[in-house]
């Protein structure tokens, strides 16, 4: 086995166990957890059969492998970079909900006295 | 004016939670039976960030809404629920589907259970003529949960996946806190929390309906998947820590009850503040 292969192999074991650990402490929620752990199960396969590799270089008419990985790996990183683009404005919109909304009831709270105060008057 | 107060309450204050997510067609339904059933309960539907009319629905109906700003889950849904409980001290909280498919009849058969239980559900599957069937894929994944969390709560469970329960006061406060969001946490986990904080679960045989309005899936692909996540589920469920402490926590802290009792302040609340003076309202008159 290459130095490479090990390299690879080792590297996608300490993924998966950083995941696991991080799962096991609420420190990372499943659906991030689901895209990591593929990723690295891919890398694992990669590692550990290089011939794969090799084969779907070929297949798709690249010259060297290397190439084939690097262009798989920085689509994987665009994508997940995307979606975390994505989970952030949603998150973004959701601060601003629960703002407005915290904003109302405060109105509506400091308003309830005042108005409390001035039908007693009326009926005074 | 409210009736005498059946004997199945005997002094406690009840609260009945029903998650609703785009229920408009049910729900009115289910909070109408559910106020004739258990006129004695107060009823809170926790409106999960609907798009239709559930809310309106379920206040014409006459249940007190809890709105979500927006959709957190079925898990978020109740989290808001028990902690509307904790607040507002109450001693038993129900869980029912808005869906119809619970049946409000067996609510003072399961409250009868706590004497002896800390959460008891009301479960599917426990008599051999239960007319609930579930097959394949589907019903693998609910014999392993229910084999599963059966010894780790050291009871027969027959129905992990049940959203019909009822919950005493050392329940609702641990739920307050820790009531996962994630797919399957909101039921498995939340048995596999209690069980781990040393809560006493039992379950109740019950009869459920098939649901009022839409179907469940019964896709072979959908349930497969369903199954992988039950199993991913459950083994999250079983390796993660959750805070030790929780064990001595029984009271209900954010509220100031009036039992010297219940007062603990639990070490840790993770990501659950509740100011004291906001605990005071109560929901009737």
């Amino acid at each position: 086995m290459s130095g490479v292969s090990i390299l690879g192999i080792v590297g996608s074991l300490v993924i998966l166990l950083s995941l696991f650990e991080m799962l096991r402490r609420h420190r990372l929620r499943e659906k991030y957890a689901l895209i990591w752990g593929i990723v690295a199960l891919g890398a694992l396969t990669v590692a550990a059969f290089p011939s794969l590799l090799a084969w779907a270089t070929t297949a798709i008419g690249l010259q060297v492998p290397a190439n084939l990985l690097f262009f798989v790996a920085s689509l994987v990183i665009m994508v997940l970079t995307l979606q975390h683009s994505s989970e952030l404005g949603r998150l973004e919109e959701r601060t601003r909900t629960l703002a407005e909304d915290v904003a109302l009831l405060q109105v509506e709270l400091e308003r309830r006295p005042l108005l409390e105060k001035e039908s007693g008057e009326e009926s005074a | 004016m409210r009736p005498m107060p059946a004997a199945w309450v005997s002094g406690r204050r009840v609260l009945v939670i029903v998650p609703a997510w785009n229920e408009q067609a049910s729900i009115g339904t289910t909070v109408s039976e559910i106020r004739a059933c258990v006129p004695e309960a107060d009823l809170l539907v926790v409106d999960d960030g609907s798009s239709d009319h559930t809310r309106q629905r379920a206040a014409e109906a006459g249940a007190t809404v809890c709105s979500l700003p927006y959709n957190l889950g079925v898990g978020g849904a109740m989290r808001a629920g028990y902690r509307f409980a904790l607040r507002n001290d109450y001693d038993i909280a129900v869980q029912i589907d808005a869906d119809g498919q619970h049946d409000p009849r067996y609510v003072p058969t399961l409250v009868d259970r706590l004497s002896e239980a800390d959460v008891v559900i009301g479960a599917r599957f426990a008599t051999a003529d239960d007319p609930y069937k579930v097959r394949g894929p589907r019903r693998w994944a609910m014999v392993l949960l229910a084999t599963v969390l059966s010894r780790l709560a050291h009871t027969r469970l027959t129905d992990v996946t049940s959203g019909f329960r009822v919950s005493n006061r050392r329940a609702i406060s641990l739920f307050a806190r820790h009531y996962p969001a994630e797919y399957l946490g909101d039921t498995v986990e939340s048995l596999v929390i209690g069980a781990r904080a040393g809560c006493v679960i039992r379950q109740e045989p019950v009869v459920m309906r098939p649901r009022m309005a839409g179907r469940a899936s019964h896709s072979p692909v959908k349930a497969a998947v369903y199954l992988l996540r039950a199993v991913f589920a459950l083994f999250l469920a079983l390796v993660r820590d959750w805070p030790a402490q929780l064990d001595d926590s029984a009271g209900a802290s954010t509220a100031p009850t009036p039992q010297p009792s219940a007062t603990s302040e639990p070490p840790r609340a993770r990501g659950v503040t509740a100011p004291e003076d906001r605990a005071t309202e109560q929901v009737e008159p």
